[in-house]
């Protein structure tokens, strides 16, 4: 078992490279084909023939896209981020906070979001058909159609600018104690918490009643196993597979997707950044993000396949 | 003596109000109430309740929390590459300039103690003394010099290189005087030298993101697209300024979050909020809005060389400028007449009457055009703001004499550089200007970079050159007064109003005064206001 999970994980590897190859070449060239780069987008409307060209030759626009896409990716693979073309900062600079704030976000969100769905997915599966069932249905049906934008701010219209509860924005970087941080992450977690939750919801319920309707839990339960040992441990396991997909699927939607979030309470986190850099086409910086988000994609995929194949029995061998 | 008003409501409040940030004489306000029909016996009593907004002791201390509407990964502290109000604010709390334009329009003396020049080409300016950077250092003719002088520098990427081009000769005569020496005699350098690009910075000064400058405020922490922190520079030069002891300035894109932020308590001032909101902070205890025109406008431009002349002045009949202002900006604008001098600059002419809303008139030309009928294409786009609305409105009033206006909405990302000053009719946005100089050399001369209708005429380009270096006031006005009639009449630029900025904010922030540069008191609030406990 542990062989294949090793060549498992290698063949992942070498995938994970040349995936993270393809994409960053593929950014790289679709972002060069956006109306304009970084000299003229900084001048604006002051964008003269001769200002535009002076700013090219010093930061460097001038070279081939290709020298300059192996000049970051030899930067990149070094551990050299190379500068921003919009400040001239460092882009480990920009980023490391940044980053630092989203994986806070994504992972205070998952540790409240995933035993909270799994739980709700579970037992309404166990309790197909019930009133309790039909509930839990409805809501997540009904969270999954509205926007997060608007769970967003009416929760800040609510619980900001009403009950003056909670600040309307974040500001992570003013966090002092365990009060300050819940009052700080409240809306925003709460909000990712619905996006989330409802979908692996869903799955885990599909997956959890489909298992149970097999003959070998139909056996257990003649075996006379109890409910929940029917449930945990025979029709669980080999859920799982489909149910760790989804848990990846939307966890990595809260490394690279919560730009609406990020908007609305302000949360300085990277998504806006990397929007900044594509309207600002500031190439290292946006090359930097996409591998980091795809990376992130990549790695999540990974282990929700390792866990389907240490969960279920059959893939075991 | 009596203090019972009649007639007297909130609007005539704010009117007070605005008289005295502006900075009325308690004489003016008696004349402004007797003007209209207030005894003179009430006037103590309004005067106190309008001036407690504005007037009080300032106290000293507290920590200010500001948003702006855009921040990004771009953000500058190095004053040549800044772009927008956030950088902007951030520059004038950290640095000074030469000259800074008062709340009347007026440059004062900054960090100049005197700007002289006795031909409007060779200006001297002696330095204040005794003034100190962050770092210690003193300012020197030398930090004058260089900053200046960078603007000239392709490398930097200035924003404002086509002005510094004038700049012919620029140097230190001694420690504490600088001569600048211009290509050509130009009355308005003082004006010029108040913009915010032009802030000075220590000689040889290359990496800008420490923020050392001779301003009110000390950089403690600057995050681009995230926030910036300053504290109070206890040295500095203008006694008993800054009042607050930290300023935090970031921006909340989203307009909505803007004003939750405000209402919630969590900020004292949004900046530049949406004519959707006015009314939602207006109608809460404890916001107010500071409003003010500073020349910023969305103009309707009909390419002179594309279309027929009777086409152009049809369409500037056919503009509701009133409906413009209570629709398209919800009645936060002032009208406008077809020229780029707003009211908040000096040398606007007040005599120029807009033209009035009159489809009969505009039916007439359009005839004569031979243009009713055909489909004439407009565009239009979110990149200048109101421009959707604004051409949704004259689409209408065209509709109904039979103009069939084809309004063509294109996305904002690269709208500047495809659309704009290219299209045959489409709609521009332009930002307020110092001087009329400025204004016109930009957008009306026969060279101009951003010559948005093609205007050419060799009249107007000999009076700008004469204007230029007039120090002589009186003349100066007459000649601007006439260019401004001809731009009125003869470009193709309608610019149906001047829109007016509103920041929103907390009553606890006094001292707010505002000015014609820009919203935020141009900019340079945090160095003035105070927080009342």
């Amino acid at each position: 078992m542990n062989s294949e999970i090793g060549r498992l994980i290698l063949k992942r590897l070498g995938i994970a490279i040349i995936t993270l190859v393809i994409v960053s070449f593929a950014v790289f060239f679709t972002t060069n084909m956006l109306p304009g780069d970084t000299a003229t987008i900084l001048l604006g409307q002051a964008a003269t023939p001769e200002a535009v060209a002076g700013l090219r030759e010093a930061m460097h626009l001038n070279d081939p896209a290709i020298t300059r896409f192996f000049h970051w990716a030899f930067g990149f693979v070094t551990g050299d981020l190379g500068k921003s073309y919009a400040n001239n900062m460092e882009i480990s600079t920009l980023i490391g906070n940044r980053f630092l704030n989203t994986l806070e976000l994504a992972a205070i969100t998952t540790v409240i979001a995933v035993p909270f769905a799994l739980t709700l997915g579970i037992t309404s599966a166990v309790a197909r058909g019930s009133l309790y069932d039909r509930i839990v249905t409805v809501l997540t049906i009904g969270v999954i159609s509205v926007p997060e934008f608007v769970i967003a701010s009416t929760a800040v219209l609510i619980f900001a600018v009403y009950l003056r509860w909670l600040p309307a924005i974040s500001f992570v970087n003013e966090i002092h104690s365990v009060s300050d941080m819940l009052r700080m992450y409240a809306m925003p977690v709460v909000t990712l918490t619905f996006v989330v939750s409802a979908q692996i919801i869903r799955m885990t319920r599909a997956a959890v009643i489909e298992t149970l309707d097999t003959p070998y839990v139909e056996m257990a339960l003649l075996k006379g196993a109890s409910r929940s040992r029917m449930v945990l441990r025979h029709a669980l396991p080999n859920a799982l597979g489909p149910i760790v997909n989804a848990l990846a699927l939307s966890l990595s939607y809260l490394i690279g997707g919560v730009i609406i979030i990020e908007t609305i309470f302000n949360y300085p986190g990277i998504a806006k950044l990397m929007v900044d850099a594509v309207a600002t086409r500031d190439l290292p910086l946006i090359q930097t993000c996409a591998v980091i988000f795809c990376a992130g994609y990549l790695i999540l995929i990974t282990i929700a396949d390792i866990i389907a194949i240490i969960s279920n029995p059959r893939l075991r061998k | 003596m009596t203090d019972k008003i009649i007639n007297w409501t909130k609007s005539d409040d704010a009117k007070v109000e605005d008289a005295i940030r502006r900075g009325a004489s308690r004489r003016d306000l008696l004349k402004l109430m007797l003007a209209s029909g207030v005894a003179v016996t009430a006037g103590s009593a309004i005067f106190g309740r309008a001036s407690s907004a504005v007037a009080g002791t300032p106290v000293s201390g507290g920590h200010f929390k500001a948003a702006g509407l855009s921040s990004s990964n771009a953000d500058t502290l190095d004053p040549a590459k800044a772009s927008n109000g956030t950088d902007y604010v951030r520059c004038c709390s950290l640095y000074n300039r030469l000259t800074v334009i008062d709340g009347s329009g007026v440059p004062q003396m900054e960090l100049a103690e005197k700007l002289e020049s006795k031909d409007a080409k060779t200006w001297t300016a002696t330095l204040r003394k005794g003034v100190t950077y962050h770092d210690g250092k003193a300012l020197t003719s030398d930090d004058v010099v260089f900053a200046l002088n960078r603007h000239l520098d392709p490398s930097v990427g200035s924003k404002v290189a086509k002005i510094a081009a004038q700049f012919a000769e620029i140097k230190a005569v001694d420690p504490s005087t600088v001569e600048i020496v211009l290509e050509a005699a130009n009355a308005d350098l003082p004006f010029i030298l108040a913009l915010q690009h032009f802030m000075i910075v220590q000689d040889g000064t290359t990496d800008f993101s420490k923020g050392i400058g001779t301003g009110p405020f000390t950089l403690e922490t600057f995050e681009p697209g995230v926030r910036s922190i300053m504290k109070k520079n206890q040295n500095y030069w203008k006694p008993g300024l800054p009042h607050i002891d930290s300023f935090e300035f970031f921006a909340i894109g989203d307009d909505n979050a803007r004003v939750n932020a405000l209402l919630a308590g969590d900020i004292h001032l949004a900046a530049a909020i949406n004519p959707r909101s006015t009314k939602l902070v207006e109608s809460q205890s404890g916001f107010e809005l500071s409003k003010s025109t500073n020349g910023n406008y969305t103009n309707l431009n009909i390419r002179l060389d594309m279309n027929k002349p009777e086409f152009v002045t049809g369409m500037k009949y056919l503009i509701n400028r009133d409906q413009i202002i209570s629709s398209a900006l919800r009645g936060d604008g002032e009208i406008g007449n077809d020229q780029p001098i707003s009211p908040a600059n000096v040398y606007h002419n007040a005599d120029l009457k807009p033209k009035e809303f009159d489809p009969d008139k505009a039916k007439h030309y359009f005839e004569k055009a031979g243009v009713l009928g055909q489909s004439i294409p407009v565009i239009t786009s979110d990149a200048a703001g109101n421009a959707v609305d604004m051409a949704m409105i004259v689409q209408a009033a065209g509709a109904d004499i039979g103009l069939n206006l084809d309004v063509q909405r294109v996305p904002s990302d690269g709208y500047w550089s495809k659309y704009w000053l290219k299209a045959p009719i489409h709609f521009g946005n332009i930002d307020p200007r110092p001087t009329p100089d400025i204004f016109f050399s930009l957008l009306y001369a026969s060279n101009a970079p951003w010559n948005e209708s093609q205007y050419k005429s060799p009249k107007f380009d000999k009076m700008l050159l004469e204007a230029r270096g007039m120090l002589d006031q009186t003349k100066r006005h007459e000649i601007y007064n006439e260019m401004q009639t001809m731009i009125s009449d003869d470009a193709g630029t309608i610019i149906p109003a001047y829109i007016t900025n509103a920041d929103a904010l907390s009553t606890k922030v006094k001292g707010l005064l505002t000015n014609p540069v820009a919203g935020m008191m141009g900019y340079s609030m945090a160095e003035h206001i105070w927080l009342e406990s």
